[in-house]
């Protein structure tokens, strides 16, 4: 059955080969891209279902034992994120179809995905630290080359600020690496676990945890590592734009959640957690007043990446059970509600022809659904009940007035509010208010030029993801409990370190 | 600038550094060389030619689309993985057979990992070097 750990990787990577090997034929990466991702989505499902019954599942690559060779686990936190990112890519995979144009198609853009796609399940599903960096390289390479892809100007000068940070904290990840090995002369993660307390060098050790939350928070765009997001998230394509917004930054903040459970604990990383704490505050602060002062729906969502990512944050850093059982909801549910944000405001655009909120109107008039399906993760971001950002904050909110943190627990409620107000300004602007220009609704030529198949493919992840927000608000029971049970095993720690050493094939 | 002793040299030195980097392939599972430096020389054998005589002379020699071999690298990769699954093995583990080929020595996945490294390299590092010459031309 461990068999199946290797799945999530080798699927893409597959797929991305046929696909090279036709190169001309973008009907053939459609049909491949869409068929893969679904199957991935099929594995993964497999994958959580198989460790929620039986264990966490590890695979020796090459039968190599575990503290020398590479180790592949699925443990439940794994397994959860995989779901995540296959069940985005396949979302993502529809609205491709509709959305992006023939020109990028011809420039790779479907293997692209895929290799992108791939070294997001090789980072959630590795379990040693230098395979770890791998695969962030794996993934950021991608990334890279998306974000350029097309070649506006804009764009090359956001990927600018984007290579160049994310590339220096890839260097201070390698350096941060050497230094651990050095001290503890192992990467495996189960085998860290086991070792850190007995070293000597715990003042080295320190050093190394905050330059990898240094490296991490880069990823995640935390306060005050965060400049490059909002710099050039806004210039891609919207398809690719979502599935940076909706996962780059998760597995920034799946890392410092791994680190910071299971390698590094105990009294040691109290000093960490501190810091972790005021970064919090500061990110989710920062993140939803640059977000307030945004006309332009793309900015606007990327500043509000950063200001949910200080909750997921704030709640790691209290690490009790509860609490990283909310962070790890949150973070399920703002994948969910951040792309399909994402998709929506590309959906605006193509109706009105503008990204900026002062130039449009109206939309509500014409496309009341619309104003539904906006409605669904907007008050769900905000944490509206019933919807699944209000369990989310809920949990998080409740786990910090337990572990009395209750200033922060202050903030975290501002900046709700202050979240709902600038989605409520997102549909004052675009839906509510009349068209600026008019005659009540300019439609956008693009909108109007697009064949109504097209139409359906682009509303159809739209809707998906819509009911996704839906039942995790209404069924958040047994979600929870998924979250519960993962976050009793990350603070365990036994279980995992049993299925990496303890030889099983 | 076309010099005819290097354009003459190129025609032999590409061969012979074919041969060179099917060498170091061929040679890199227990010592320095592999898939990596084998196809970073072959790559360098093109690079060469490609200096003395031109790049529609580079790019009739290479013949195949160098994205192309990419992918052929990648495949073979790839497959390089499959016998350990059809054996039972744990995934990427390294099969043998048992008798060897003369002068190639001992036979197994791994040589067809390396082989497809080595076309993987040689396939990014020709495609870089096409695409620089035809960007420097425009």
């Amino acid at each position: 059955m461990n068999r199946i750990i290797m799945l999530p990787i080798l699927l893409p990577l597959c797929t991305a080969v046929i696909m090279i090997f036709f190169r001309r034929s973008i009907a053939l990466h459609r049909i491949l891209n869409t068929v893969s991702t679904a199957l991935m989505l099929g594995a993964s499902l497999l994958m959580l279902g198989s460790v929620r019954s039986d264990g966490i599942l590890s695979l020796q690559v090459g039968g190599w034992e575990a503290p020398f060779g590479i180790t592949l686990v699925a443990d439940m936190l794994s397994s959860i994120m995989v779901v995540a990112t296959a069940f985005i890519g396949f979302t993502t995979a529809l609205y491709s179809l509709g959305a992006i144009d023939r020109k990028r198609e011809h420039y790779f853009y479907y293997p692209l995905l895929q290799f992108l796609l791939m070294g997001i399940n090789g980072a959630f599903l590795t379990g040693d630290i230098f395979n770890l960096y791998v695969w962030f390289e794996v993934m950021l390479i991608s990334s890279f080359v998306l974000l350029v892809l097309g070649g506006r100007p804009q764009q090359l000068e956001g990927a600018i600020k984007y290579v160049t940070l994310n590339l220096l904290s890839s260097s201070i990840f390698l350096a941060a690496v050497g230094i651990l090995y050095g001290t503890a002369g192992t990467l495996n993660m189960a085998d860290l676990a086991q070792r850190i307390p007995l070293l000597d060098h715990q003042g080295l050790l320190s050093v190394v945890a905050v330059l990898f939350m240094i490296t991490f928070g880069v990823k995640a765009a935390i306060f005050p590592l965060f400049f490059w997001l909002p710099a050039s998230y806004h210039t891609p394509p919207i398809a690719i734009a979502a599935i940076f917004g909706g996962l780059l930054t998760k597995v920034g903040v799946y890392a410092i959640m791994r680190f910071f459970t299971t390698i590094f604990h105990g009294q040691d990383a109290s000093f960490i957690h501190q810091a972790l704490l005021i970064a919090s505050a500061f990110t989710m602060v920062v993140g939803v007043l640059g977000a307030v002062a945004q006309y332009d729906m793309r900015k606007l969502l990327s500043f509000h990446i950063i200001s949910q990512i200080g909750y997921m944050i704030f709640a790691l850093a209290i690490q009790s059970p509860l609490a990283i059982a909310g962070a790890l909801f949150y973070i399920i549910h703002n994948i969910v509600a951040k792309t399909n944000l994402f998709y929506l405001s590309g959906l605006i655009r193509r109706i009105k022809g503008s990204w900026d909120l002062r130039e449009i109107g109206g939309i509500y008039r014409f496309y009341p659904m619309l104003g539904v399906l906006f409605l669904v993760p907007a008050l769900g971001l905000a944490g509206i009940p019933p919807l699944s950002g209000f369990w989310a904050k809920f949990v998080v909110v409740k786990a910090g007035i337990d572990s009395e943190h209750y200033l922060l627990v202050g903030i975290a409620l501002c900046v709700s509010m202050l979240t709902l107000f600038s989605m409520i300004k997102i549909w004052n602007e675009a839906f509510w208010k009349d068209d600026p220009r008019g005659e009540g609704g300019v439609e956008g030529e693009e909108y109007l030029r697009t064949p109504s198949v097209k139409k359906a493919i682009i509303v159809l992840p739209i809707v998906m993801l819509g009911c996704l927000t839906v039942a995790f608000g209404l069924w958040f029971e047994p979600f929870f409990e998924l979250a519960d049970r993962t976050a009793c095993e990350l603070l365990d720690r036994g279980a995992y370190i049993d299925a990496v050493m303890g030889e099983r094939s | 600038m076309y010099s005819i002793i290097l354009a003459t040299a190129s025609r032999y030195l590409l061969l012979l550094l074919l041969m060179f980097s099917v060498f170091l392939l061929f040679r890199g599972h227990n010592e320095p060389g592999g898939g990596f430096v084998g196809g970073l020389v072959a790559a360098a054998a093109y690079a060469l030619y490609f200096i003395a005589n031109g790049i529609e002379a580079a790019r009739t020699i290479v013949r195949f689309d160098p994205l192309r071999i990419i992918a052929v690298g990648l495949l073979m990769a790839i497959t390089s993985t499959l016998p350990s699954l059809v054996a039972g093995e744990r995934f990427m583990t390294a099969v043998w057979f048992d008798t060897g080929i003369p002068l190639i020595g001992k036979v197994g996945t791994p040589l067809l990992f390396d082989l497809g490294v080595y076309f993987l390299v040689l396939g990014i590092t020709l495609t870089i070097i096409f695409s620089l010459a035809e960007e420097d031309r425009s």
